[in-house]
This record gives C-alpha cells, structure tokens and sequence, in this order.
C-alpha cells in the first residue's frame, strides 16, 4: 500500500473514503432538513402545510409566497424589514470596528495620563452585555428620544470590548520597529494607522467583520424593545411578532418565506468575506 | 552630508541613567562605529541622534544645527534597522517610495530615485515584491535602498548584520562600506562584532557600560587601548592580562600583553614560565593556551610553522617590554 500522506493527515482509500463521505452527508443531511422543509413550507399554500402528510417536496407557490413577504408582510413588509435588518448590522459591525480600532491604536501606541484606567474601563465593559445594562440603556437611549429610530438601533450596541480588546492584542505583536521605521520616514501617527496599520490588520477585519454582522443581524432584545413602530422592525424579531397571537391563523407560508429570506445575507456575508479571509490566510504577511 | 556632534550626551530612564556622557566630533562624510558588549548603550545612544529617544542631558548638533527637540523626519537621517522593519504589505518599490511619497514629492523624482537606488543595489528583479518573498539579504538591500532614497545627511546602523548568515555578512559590510564612500554620507554604525567595527570604521567608539571608554581609529585603537577594558574587547583572542606583582611591578596594577607579541621560549629564559595546557592548531597560526603563576591564563599566538610545545610541558615565556600595556587598579592606562 502507498503511503504518501505527506500532509500529517490520515488519507483513506475505498471503502473508507466513502464511509467517511456517507457519514458526512448524513450529518449535512441531518442539520439541513429543517430548512428544507421551511423552504418546501414556503412553496406551497397555507391548506397544504396545516394537512397531514406535511409536503416534502416544493410545491407552486414559490413567487406568490415571497412576493407577499416581500411587499406587505404581516406587520410591516419583510422588505423593509430586511433593511432595517442591514442598516443596523451594518451600522454596528462597521461601528464597532472604527471605534475599536481606534482605541486600540490610542492604548497602544500613546503614553497619556490614565492609560490603563481606561483600558481597565472597556475591558469591564466586556462583562457587561447588552441585556444586563438594558434598563438604563433604554432610559438613555428613551431620553436622547433615539426610540423607532437607527440611531436608537446602533448606537447603544457599538460599545463594547470585545473588538478593541482583539485589536490592542494584534497591535502589540506588530514590531516597535516599524513604527519607529515609519517615523523616521516622516509617517505622523494617524498617517501611520492609516498606511501601515490598517492594511496590516485588513483579515483581522475581515473576520471581526464577519462576527459583528452576524451578532447585529441576530439582534432580538434590544430592537424589541427600542422599535415600537412596525416601520422600524428587524427581521429577527419580526418573524416572532408575525406569530398570531390569540386565535388568528397563522400564515405559515409567508411566515417560512420570511424565515428563509432572513438567512440570505449572513450566508451571503459568510460567503463573500470567506474570499478574503482564505486570500487573507495564504497572503499572509508579518 | 553633515557633520555630527554629540556633547556630554547623557540618557536617564527614571533614576537609572545608561547613558554617562558622550562627547564625539564627527565629520561629513565619517564612517563611525558604535562598538561594545551588550547593554553597553550603544543602541540607545543611535536612537537618540535618530530621535527616537529623548535627551536627557546634553546636545546634539547636525550640521551645527541643534537637534534635541526635532522630529526624526526633520534631522535630515535614514535609519536602517536590526529588523530590517520592512513594511510588510508594501512591495519593494513601495517600500522605498514610502517616506518620499510622504515628503509629497513629485511622481516622476520618486520613481527616478527609487529606480536609481535599485540599481545601486541590484534589486531591480524583486521590485514588485513583497517583503516576505525576498531573502535575508535581499531584505537587507531594500532597508539600505529605502536609506538611500531620502538622500539623508546621515546613515544611523543598528546592527544591520545581525540577521544574517556569516557569508552573506562578510558580502554585506563589503557593500554597505563602498556604498557609504560613494554617496559620501556620514554614517554612525552600532555594532557588538569587532571585526565589522575594524573593518568599516575610520573612527571607532567603543563603549562601556554607558561611557565611551575610547574614540579613535581602529589601529590606533588596537595598538594603543587606553582602558583595560577596551585592550581586552578588541582583539581575538582577547589581550592577556597578568598581574604585575608577578613580574615585580607595583602590586595593583596589571600588565596587558597581546597573544602576538607573547612568544614560547626554552624554561628559565623570557619574562615568566608558564604550563602549557593545550594548543590550538589552525594553520596559518596556532593559539596556545598556558597557564603561569599565580594562576593568570595566558594565550599565545604564534606562526603556523613554528613548533608546537607539548601539553603539560613547562616553557618560558618572552615578549619585548615595548609591547607592555599597564593599567592602574581602575583600569586606566598608566
Ligand atoms: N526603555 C528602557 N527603560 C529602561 N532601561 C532601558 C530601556 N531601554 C534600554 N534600557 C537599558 O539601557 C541600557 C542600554 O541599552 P541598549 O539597548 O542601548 O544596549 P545595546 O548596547 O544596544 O545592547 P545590545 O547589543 O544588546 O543591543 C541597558 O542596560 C538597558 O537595560
Ligand atoms: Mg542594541
């Protein structure tokens, strides 16, 4: 038997391989199944899904379905919502890491008076998440009349450590000499975050970027409480408020519609930055 | 093309002060090195002419202008580090424009310097490179060439050698050498290997826990150490010292003598005996290891062709009085 497994892993042949790939696709099948049903249930009409046998296979209705969410939803369209969604996704993960990166460059690379205090500061901030400091966050967020609106959205999720915590760790393995290098080359400091930093630390950017958009696209407490106008409504949270309370019936197609199109763009992110992130890895400078 | 003066530079960190004032006079177009053991000061002292470290005490003066309290962009140096400190993302060509670019100088004067300076330093092949995709060496040419482009007063080294392999070093201090006499730009050059500080100095600063123990040129720093310390840094194998109650000085003061000037001679004649421990041949010369009274090891450097005494045999040893250094108890040459 050859064995040229030169990559340290163990490298299986016949039988084995396919094994290996069975037991893959069980599991792949496994955790797929239910959004395969929720996109056959977001096919077919509302009789078809309430009657016994539940359908497994997409019926007709794809358009009609996702046209209805789109446009007019239950609440509020799903359009709308959807966008609400981004904004706020993208207002806090681009927020955050502007924020975080600049005061990682200011901890790191400045000598000024209560230095450490305020890194000791944010870095409490990291035990306190949103849902404990929601009480007074709402009364701030209420009194600066921030309600039903973005900036209500965005602004109270920015602060937080995590990301500047992950920067000041990249910044301090960046060598002093280069931005001693960059001084001597006449660099001011901002030129120097700008031109030397900020490249260096792009696929650390990336992947936060990747993170953050996905913890503000699931945001559920903060936009239920903050957005009382159904205009303002996330997608998240929208899906749960499309729920019928009481004796209604529900819409189970367009509900499993909106579930479905609320998972496009963080797949779409993961995708997109995925690129970067392995172009990131194999380019990998320092 | 500047003239540099250091006078009673001294640094303090906190209470500790590493720096104990240096005083040195350096003129356009000198090749100075910084030489000593680690810690000694030596990186410290080139951060400060650099302006990457503040001035404690003292002043220094480029081209009779006071510096102290300028920025490094605006003293008129180029600095090439230990690290090389290459900016990674940027290609070589990028690297090299970098300051230019930044002095907002036109496109067409960057591109001609920097082509200019690749020539020079035969990296025309790597210019679209990044740094990681070039050897040690190559590395090495574009931190000079990224120097070079500035057309600086002043080169500073620190310990650009470091890195890199024997060979490649030898090839280096070569080009670095040639290099700096053909722009003819004033160079300080940190470095704690001897033998690059013989070969590339015209002048030599050799330091000693924070204080220039001697400033002169190499030869004259070989032939004529004015500390104890300096006669046993400088020279390989080191200088021998014995103590000079041995040889009927006064007691306190010791006697240097180089491993070249110390001969083997039959028992009973020359200055002192001594008991050969062992020796070693290496072709064009052999190093012989003794030990003499009172317990001072002493190493004799002798030609190749001469004949080598046995291990454990007991020989005199000579050397001409002219040849003697003597320091007091401090260290001072007397
Ligand atoms: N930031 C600092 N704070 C306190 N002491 C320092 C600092 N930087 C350097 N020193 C001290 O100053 C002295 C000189 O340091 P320096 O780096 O100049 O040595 P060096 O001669 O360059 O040594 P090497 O050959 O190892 O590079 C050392 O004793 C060092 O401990
Ligand atoms: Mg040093």
């Amino acid at each position: 038997m050859a064995h040229d497994a030169h990559t340290g892993m163990v490298e299986r042949r016949g039988a084995g391989l396919w094994l290996t790939h069975l037991g893959l696709i069980i599991g792949v099948a496994f955790i797929f199944f239910p959004i395969w049903l929720a996109f056959v249930a977001s096919t077919v009409t509302q009789p078809e899904i309430v009657r016994p046998p539940m359908p497994l296979w997409p019926g007709d209705q794809f358009y009609e379905n996702y046209s209805k969410a789109l446009t007019s939803g239950i609440n509020a369209p799903v359009a709308r919502m959807l966008l609400n969604s981004a904004i706020m996704a993208f207002g806090i993960s681009l927020g955050k890491i502007a924020i975080s990166l600049l005061s990682a460059f200011a901890i790191v690379y400045f000598r000024f008076p209560g230095r450490h205090v305020f890194f000791w500061l944010i870095f409490l901030t990291l035990m306190l998440p949103v849902e404990v400091r929601i009480v007074p966050t709402y009364e701030v967020a209420a009194n600066f009349g921030m309600l039903n609106s973005y900036s209500g959205l965005i602004f109270p999720l920015i602060a937080s450590a995590t990301a500047t915590f992950l920067f000041r760790q990249f910044f301090m393995t960046v060598p002093d000499e280069l931005a001693e290098a960059a001084r001597v080359d006449g660099a001011r400091p901002m030129r120097f975050f700008v031109d030397i930093l900020l490249p260096m630390s792009r696929t650390n950017i990336a992947a936060l970027f990747v993170i953050l958009f996905i913890y503000g696209w699931n945001q559920y407490l903060w936009p239920l409480l903050i957005t009382t106008d159904p205009s303002m409504n996330t997608i998240v949270m929208g899906i749960k408020q499309m729920f019928p309370s009481g004796d209604d019936t529900a819409d189970w197609p367009v509900i499993m519609a909106t579930s479905i199109l609320a998972m496009i763009p963080p797949v779409v992110v993961v995708i997109g930055m995925q690129k970067l992130f392995i172009r990131g890895l194999v380019d990998s400078e320092k | 093309m500047a003239t540099v003066s250091l006078e009673s530079l001294k640094k303090s960190y906190g209470k500790t002060e590493v720096i104990h004032g240096v005083d040195i006079e350096i003129s356009d177009g000198e090749f100075i090195v910084i030489v000593g053991p680690s810690g000694c000061g030596k990186s410290t002292l080139l951060r400060m002419v650099a302006g990457l470290e503040g001035v404690s005490e003292g002043e220094i003066r480029i081209d009779g202008q006071r510096v102290n309290e300028k920025e490094p962009m605006d003293r008129d140096i180029a600095m090439v580090f230990q690290n090389y400190a290459l900016y990674p993302h940027m290609s070589v060509e990028q690297n090299m424009a970098y300051g230019l670019k930044i002095a907002k100088m036109p496109k067409a004067e960057i591109n001609a310097r920097v082509a200019e300076a690749a020539e020079l330093l035969q990296l025309e092949p790597y210019l679209k490179r990044r740094p990681r995709q070039l050897s040690g060496g190559q590395r090495q040419r574009v931190a000079m060439g990224r120097a070079i482009v500035r057309r600086p007063s002043v080169f500073l080294f620190d310990e650009p050698l470091s890195n890199l392999d024997a060979k490649l070093r030898v090839q280096m201090r070569l080009e670095i050498k040639n290099l700096q006499r053909e722009l003819g730009v004033t160079a300080l050059y940190v470095t704690h290997d001897q033998v690059e500080a013989m070969t590339l100095a015209d002048r030599m600063i050799v330091m000693n826990e924070g204080v220039a123990d001697q400033i002169g040129a190499p030869l004259e720093v070989y032939a004529n150490p004015q500390t104890e310390f300096v006669a046993g840094f400088i020279g390989s194998p080191p200088t021998n010292f014995i103590e000079a109650e041995i040889l009927g000085a006064p007691a306190g003061t010791k006697i240097g003598i180089r491993p070249e000037h110390v001969a083997i001679a039959p028992v009973g004649q020359g200055r002192t005996t001594g008991l050969v421990l062992y020796a070693e041949p290496l072709g064009a010369e052999t190093l012989i290891h003794l030990t003499i009274a009172g317990g001072n090891a002493v190493t004799v450097r002798q030609d190749g062709a001469v004949a080598i005494p046995s291990e454990g045999e007991q020989v005199g040893l000579s050397w001409r009085e002219d040849d003697e250094m003597r320091f007091d108890a401090s260290g001072r040459r007397l």
